[in-house]
């Protein structure tokens, strides 16, 4: 299982990585990667749209089956990864470098309230059972 | 609980994820779905399909048993071996399952049903059974397992794996199946390549899989199965036809013998309601995913997805979709997809037959 230790986590699979500049950039774990299988569509929001924490935001889609993915924490998107439209599969390949959008959060202490890796491991571990 | 099949612990050996497919545990994929998708499209690949039921029927005078109880004519059943795919219809016309059909001798047929439909198949083959063949036994066969080997090398592979099988399942035509020793190999799939599905004891299930592994048969999961199937223009049993679904508006009417003053059962309901609408194709033309449920716009009315996937064959999105029969293949459709419309062409089944696409955009 695959959860970096430097990034936070919500119950819904997205991780979270604050940025030096205090930017939050946001994709979906390997975990929800690995649950889904082959990825082959992406849809994130629009660069300026104001996210409130929990939102539905964005969609990924396998062959299986459509996913929503919902923003960690309130904040403005600012940037998207047009590379991860073009080629899905890229969250397969690595979940954490396949980042999907960056947000200016609203509140950056709102980041401590989301999963550690330790609490998200627990919650993978407990929805396998 | 869920049901397992015999080849249970061998999915999870190796690797298989494992979902709940209509109350039975079976590996959705192994590893990549997309891969294995391509693996029986250019290669060989085997399916556990254990979780389907063969049913054998026994006596004297089955012919004129099914003869009402299928809506396809076992008539067209005149070579020993020679299999029919038909649908099985209540009285109101609504499809109960759909299933092949084997013509082994007149006192012997096998049928093969769905995993989810198992029971209440057999529970109405019996009643019918009861009431118009008392004399006939039907005899569901839980002891058989069936394996499908399928892709364009898939007979080479089997006979690599059942040695002396060659001679016997060789000159098998497509739809044909022949015994040879413990097994019963047919030249059917779900798959639109060629190959086998092979019955054999429980008991030896396990040793079959791991041969067959050990010539070059990768194992494929119900994931790249179900879009196998879609490209093969190949129907779904309870998401593009069902008790509720005229067959005749799921793409089923050649299956339905509507010719012969033959009577079956299922036949006066649907010659007293005329399709109003028509299964075909859609090639998404836009990025996205089609999926079953979603509407389809026309300018002839609204229809309908009933399954929808990624086509690795096509590398784009593609769906069955039950349309009014005023729309044509080659016109322009919209596709409502979380509140956008998205553009899909319109096209004849199938989307993809023996490793070939067969859509030019």
């Amino acid at each position: 299982m695959s959860i970096p230790g430097d990034l936070k986590y919500t119950k819904s699979h997205e991780w979270a990585k604050l940025e030096a500049d205090g930017t939050v950039t946001v994709g979906i774990t390997h975990h929800a990667q690995e649950l889904l299988g082959d990825m082959v569509y992406v849809e994130n929001p629009a660069v300026g749209r104001q996210l409130a924490a929990g939102e539905e935001c964005a969609v990924v889609e396998s062959v299986k089956a459509a996913s929503d993915v919902y923003a960690p924490l309130a904040g403005e998107v600012i940037a998207v990864n047009e590379a991860v439209v073009d080629s899905p599969e890229a969250i397969n390949q690595d979940a954490y470098a396949a980042w999907m959008f960056k947000l200016k959060p609203a509140n950056p202490a709102d980041l401590a309230g989301l999963l550690d890796a330790a609490a998200y491991g627990a919650l993978v571990e407990s929805e396998a059972h | 609980m869920l049901k397992q099949t015999p080849l249970n612990s061998v999915h999870r050996a190796m690797g298989a994820r494992m979902v709940d497919f209509g109350g039975w545990d079976m590996p959705v994929n192994y590893g990549s779905q997309i891969e294995e998708h391509h693996q029986v499209r250019r290669d060989a690949g085997m399916f556990d399909v254990c979780h389907m039921l063969v049913v054998d029927v026994t006596g004297t005078g089955i012919r004129d048993f099914l003869r009402h109880l299928l809506a396809n004519n076992v008539d067209k059943l005149q070579i020993p071996g020679k299999a029919l795919y038909s649908c099985m219809l209540n009285p109101a016309g609504g499809v109960i399952d759909d299933l092949i059909v084997y013509f082994m001798r007149e006192d012997w047929f096998r049928i093969v049903v769905n995993a989810g439909t198992a029971e209440k198949d057999v529970a109405w083959m019996e009643g019918q059974r009861a009431a118009t063949a008392p004399q006939l036994c039907i005899q569901p066969r839980r002891d058989l397992a069936m394996i499908a080997v399928q892709g364009p090398n898939a007979r080479e592979k089997a006979w690599q794996a059942i040695p002396g099988s060659r001679a016997a399942t060789e000159p098998l035509k497509p739809f044909q199946a022949a015994e040879f020793a413990q097994y019963f190999i047919g030249r059917t799939g779900y798959t639109g390549e060629d190959g086998f599905e092979v019955m054999l004891p429980v008991a030896e299930a396990e040793a079959l899989w791991k041969t067959l592994h050990g010539c070059g048969v990768a194992p494929i999961g119900l994931g790249a199965r179900d879009t196998l199937r879609l490209e093969a223009g190949m129907n779904l049993y309870g998401q593009d036809m069902g008790e509720d679904v005229n067959p005749l508006e799921a793409g089923l009417a050649w299956t339905i013998d509507q010719k012969s003053p033959r009577d079956f059962i299922g036949k006066a309901a649907l010659q007293a309601k005329p399709a109003a609408m028509q299964m075909l194709g859609l090639v998404l033309l836009d990025k996205g995913v089609l999926r079953g449920h979603q509407k389809v716009v026309t300018p002839h009315g609204v229809g309908e997805i009933t399954s929808g996937s990624f086509s690795p064959t096509l590398n784009q999105s593609i769906a069955f979709a039950r349309l009014p029969l005023t729309v044509a293949v080659g016109d322009t459709v919209q596709v409502e997809i979380r509140d956008k419309l998205l553009n899909a062409k319109v096209v004849k089944l199938p989307f993809a037959r023996n490793g070939q696409s067969l859509i030019n955009n």
